[in-house]
């Protein structure tokens, strides 16, 4: 039985064979305590900083800092807490959050393009400071 | 390229000889077992792959809600109409607090799906409950942060700025609340039922959705919190 | 205690509105009538409305999308008979509150509860087949959109006899939509009949991903699947990523309207481009959740019915990706008059011509798919050749459209609803009705009659042209869309043909009622016995019609793109030598329930009867957990009765031959 399960598991749609070894059984991987101690600790620093920076009034460049230890946090949520990789069974997981985060940057960079374009056009004079 | 596979599985089903109810069958018997399988094995086999995927789906869906819901806040963030600003609302060392809030919920999360590996029902719902209460802290503080705008004149019917902030944070609420009930629900079912098979899928699901709401907290206090009072 | 819920909700005083409840409720007694005087209740909870088969629930999404058909047409009909009437001195029929009810109703329905259904229907009706799964991947969850979705389309109507629809068009601009200007229910019921519907229309979609993705027979690639697959692939993509901006967005404008909040009001800061804005976000990649299944339809038919290979799989295949990914980037040419700048607007008219080259790609493929090929000329292909001559008229004039500069002219006019009708009639419901000649046997047993679907299809494609050529004349002449009234002499013989044109649809439909009446009544002839009356080349075609619940009672193992055509080819048998026990999901009613109790919820929404609103909720909530704590979802088809159904099927296919 379980030499049939491992020959048919292993025919994975896209037809290849994949090692499983330190893969639970139903294909989701848990990561270990490690790696959630890692990510915890990462995703705590990430977090500080920039509290840090705004809550001390930090020198100019912030809103870009801010960015930057956001994207950087996200990416530590992904690898080290829902444990997206590039390993096979992963893939399609990959492939949905990579088309995901074209659409949220079409949407956010699309709607403020197109708003901010609007109100320069149509109503410069209401213009309540910059777009952000 | 997938006829190593399917030699396999012809070779892993053909060691289980059938019988036949007549000539004609006994005659298709003879044929190399490969133009057709059994299915079961893999139907079987891969219902939790199958769930985790549809669930990884819907959390995309629920990003892209998000995404809404932040493309809305980031275009009238400045439509304050003459009302309270960012700056002047925003309490960043409470809003530090709640994250730290959600940020160990997370971990301890994450613990209980380890707990859950090793088969440890008690270790499993102690962390869950650890969890719970994070998140119970979290929602309360949130609440609380809200009553008190409320109060303050700077309610969600205020200006458009509020309204869309409102609506950010406390969809990110509402989907922790809910994460919480099922938290719940999770919790009464594995000391029901044990690990069976579904339970343990939807242990992991629960683990992402919370993860994900991680996620999506960050984007809430790094857009809203922080950049509104830089 | 019934909120703003009133007899006077009533609308007594309107001899048309009163005359059409009064058929909806006879309907609905007389079909609840004949169920019970036949003693059907049981056999219709244990076999329709508790059912998670595929098949049966593809069966009723076909059904829903029939009904909503004639009452959209209804509406359209109004309308033209309307504007046919209503100049210069003659105000005609319809009231103007009334007729901005029609067309908002026409509209929505049509996208939502028509078009929507029609093409979820059809996928569930074949994909799992064409995979050769057994069934989707999540069988309870499918029967909950299916019924959302029925619960969405009773609220449209029951706005009908109870209060009155929305007066602010298909997607409810504001800020004509705010609680200032709307102040009555019509809104209310038009966000929380999408909104429970849209919840369906996402789940949809995560189950056919998923499904699609994990479920394939062994040996199928993902350059093996049928372009139907791939299509419905795309579309649910796309509903996954678009359908929760629309929820976004009706979400915020019920805030709005609920709890006194300025997304998009006048005042206090809000901004109503900003709605234009998200909606439209959704509303362009649903144009292509739209038309994507029906470019599937088309290929997979053409491809039968030319007894060849489709032409250029490959390029199907990536034209589809490209067609879904671009339709994210192209929804401002919806509204290029709001006064973006020229950057906005050159960018998004470009991105919409670029739309056009996969689109062409795709109807090269089809036209060297025929080219030296035995076309066999039934109906399917008839929808199919009308399809690809209207489809590309229709394409041209959006064309023409994407230039801003002409689209500044041409802004909310009938050149615009010529244009939008013309791909959505000639693309989508010409798509649907081949799609449903191609596979009723397939799912109901037995074929349609040809002669009556063929005079169907003549007066459908005629109807179309004589109802829509003259609006893209009104159009270019200065008429505007959704007029109740005009005054131009110049515009009325046009207004006339076009109503001359849906006379003539009308006369199509009313055959294809005759034909399904037909059908049904020569059944026993009709019969399809061998499973495959087309010469099929997809793996649907290699099960009986209808199939059996557990679909295969082997699941074959695909060597090449056309499955089934390269079985037949080397002779492959189907039959299981060893018959299994099959493990099958069991019926549920919890789906049936929960919908219900949210549609419950949504019209205790609309009326604000909020204790009967939280109630609807909590008590789709007690059913999920109550159905979360069920372990027995499940069940074994035993090997005798697959054997047994696999020997009468081996019988039956003997003795046609």
């Amino acid at each position: 039985m379980s030499v049939a399960n491992e020959a048919i598991v292993g025919h994975a749609p896209h037809g290849a064979i994949h090692g499983r070894a330190h893969v639970s059984a139903h294909g989701a991987a848990h990561g270990s305590r490690k790696s959630y101690i890692v990510g915890f600790l990462l995703a705590i620093a990430l977090t500080l900083v920039p509290f840090g920076l705004v809550m001390t009034h930090a020198p100019v460049g912030t809103p870009l800092l801010i960015a930057v230890f956001a994207l950087a946090q996200i990416m530590v949520h992904i690898v080290y807490f829902l444990h997206v990789d590039r390993s096979a069974e992963q893939r399609w997981n990959l492939t949905a959050l990579l088309f995901t985060a074209i659409v949220v940057c079409i949407i956010l960079g699309g709607s403020l393009w197109i708003m901010h374009n609007l109100y320069v056009n149509m109503m410069p004079g209401m213009m309540p400071g910059s777009m952000g | 390229m997938s006829t190593g596979p399917i030699t396999a599985r012809g070779g892993a089903l053909a060691f289980k000889p059938g019988y036949a109810d007549n000539a004609a069958d006994a005659l298709r018997d003879l044929r190399p077992a490969s133009e057709t399988t059994d299915f079961e094995l893999e139907h079987h086999h891969d219902a939790a792959g199958t769930a985790q995927l549809g669930f990884w789906v819907y959390l995309m869906s629920d990003c892209l809600l998000f995404a809404g819901l932040f493309a809305t806040y980031s275009v009238l963030h400045v439509r304050t109409a003459g009302g309270p600003t960012p700056q002047s609302l925003f309490d960043l060392p409470y809003v530090l607090a709640e994250t730290v809030f959600l940020l160990v919920s997370s971990f301890t999360c994450g613990l209980a799906t380890l707990a859950m590996g090793r088969r440890s029902r008690r270790a499993t719902l102690g962390w869950l409950a650890v969890t719970f209460a994070l998140g119970i802290a979290f929602v309360g503080m949130e609440v609380h942060e809200f009553a008190h705008m409320v109060a303050d004149n700077a309610g969600p019917d205020r200006s458009a700025f509020l309204s869309s902030f409102f609506t950010l944070v406390a969809t990110h609420g509402l989907h922790v609340t809910c994460g919480l009930v099922w938290m719940a629900i999770m919790m009464v079912l594995v000391v029901k039922k044990g690990f069976t098979p579904s339970t343990e899928s939807r242990l992991n699901c629960l683990s992402l959705f919370w993860h994900f709401l991680d996620i999506i907290w960050v984007g809430v206090f790094s857009l809203v919190y922080l950049f509104g009072v830089s | 205690m019934l909120g703003k819920l009133t007899l006077s909700a009533i609308p007594y005083q309107n001899p048309i509105v009163m005359g059409a409840v009064a058929f909806m409720v006879l309907a609905v007694i007389a079909v609840l009538g004949a169920i019970t005087v036949f003693g059907k209740w049981k056999y219709l909870w244990k076999e329709w409305l508790t059912s998670v088969d595929h098949k049966k629930i593809g069966a009723m999404y076909l059904i829903l999308a029939g009904v909503m058909l004639l009452r959209g047409f209804a509406d359209a009909v109004m309308m033209r008979a309307q504007q046919a009437m209503a100049y210069g001195p003659h105000s005609g029929y319809l009231p103007p509150e009334h007729f901005d009810q029609v067309f908002s109703a026409h509209g929505t329905i049509m996208i939502f509860f028509m078009a929507m259904p029609f093409m979820i229907g059809l996928m569930n009706c074949v994909l799992p087949l064409q995979i050769g799964a057994r069934d989707v991947a999540f069988p309870f969850l499918n029967s909950l959109s299916l019924w959302l979705t029925v619960v969405g389309a009773m609220l449209v109507n029951i706005s009908l006899a109870v209060g009155n629809f929305a007066r602010t068009g298909w997607l409810a601009y504001p800020p004509l939509s705010e609680l200032h200007f709307s102040p009555g229910v019509g809104v209310d019921y038009y966000i929380w009949a999408l909104q429970i519907s849209g919840l369906g229309t996402t789940l949809t979609g995560v189950n056919f991903i998923a499904t699609i993705l994990k479920m394939r027979a062994p040996g199928m690639t993902l350059m093996r699947m049928p372009v139907f697959t791939w299509t419905a692939l795309c579309t649910n993509i796309l509903i996954v990523a678009a359908f929760p901006v629309l929820t976004v967005s009706l979400a915020l404008l019920t805030l709005d309207r609920y709890l006194g909040m300025h997304f998009f009001t006048n005042d206090l800061g809000g901004d109503p481009m900003m709605y234009i804005n998200l909606i439209w976000i959704w509303g362009h990649p649903e144009v292509y959740i739209l038309v994507l299944p029906a470019f599937g339809i088309f290929s997979e038919i053409i491809a039968t019915f030319s007894g060849k290979r489709l032409f250029g799989y490959t390029s199907m295949v990536f034209a589809t990706m490209a067609i879904a990914l671009l339709s994210f980037v192209v929804w401002l040419h919806h509204f290029f008059t709001m006064g973006s700048g020229a950057d906005v607007n050159a960018f998004f008219g470009i991105t919409t011509m670029v739309i056009a080259v996969p689109t062409g790609v795709k109807i090269f493929n089809w036209l060297f798919t025929m080219y030296r090929g035995r076309v066999r000329f039934e109906s399917p292909v008839l929808w199919t050749i009308g399809f690809m001559i209207t489809f590309v008229i229709g394409g041209m004039s959006g064309v023409l459209l994407a230039v801003p500069p002409a689209d500044f002219v041409l802004h909310n006019s009938l050149f615009l609803v010529a244009h939008f009708h013309n791909v959505i009639i000639g693309g989508v419901v010409f798509g649907a009705m081949a799609g449903l000649t191609y596979w009723f046997p397939k799912v109901f047993g037995f074929r349609l009659n040809e002669t009556l679907g063929k005079a169907a299809f003549w007066c459908w494609l005629i109807g179309f042209y004589v109802a829509f050529m003259p609006l893209y004349v009104l159009g270019l002449m200065g008429a505007t869309r959704r007029m109740d009234h005009y005054d131009n002499p110049a515009w009325q013989p046009l207004f006339v043909v076009a109503a001359i044109g849906a006379a003539i649809i009308f006369c199509g439909i009313l055959l294809q009622l005759a034909q399904v009446v037909v059908s049904l009544a020569q059944r026993e002839r009709a019969r399809d016995l061998t499973g495959d009356p087309w010469g099929g080349r997809t793996l649907e075609w290699a099960t009986s019609s209808p199939p059996p619940a557990y679909n295969f009672a082997r699941v074959p193992v695909v060597r090449d793109r056309d499955a089934f055509w390269d079985m037949k080819q080397r002779g492959v048998d189907m039959k299981a030598p060893v018959y299994r026990p099959i493990h099958m999901p069991r019926n549920t009613g919890t789906g049936f329930v929960m919908a219900m109790v949210l549609g419950l919820a949504g019209f205790a929404m609309i009326w604000h009867i909020w204790w009967l609103a939280i109630g609807g909720v909590a008590a789709a909530g007690a059913a999920l957990i109550r159905y979360a704590f069920d372990d027995d979802r499940d069940y074994y088809v035993e090997a005798e009765e697959v054997r047994r159904t696999e020997i009468l099927r081996g019988r039956a296919q003997l003795r046609s031959v």
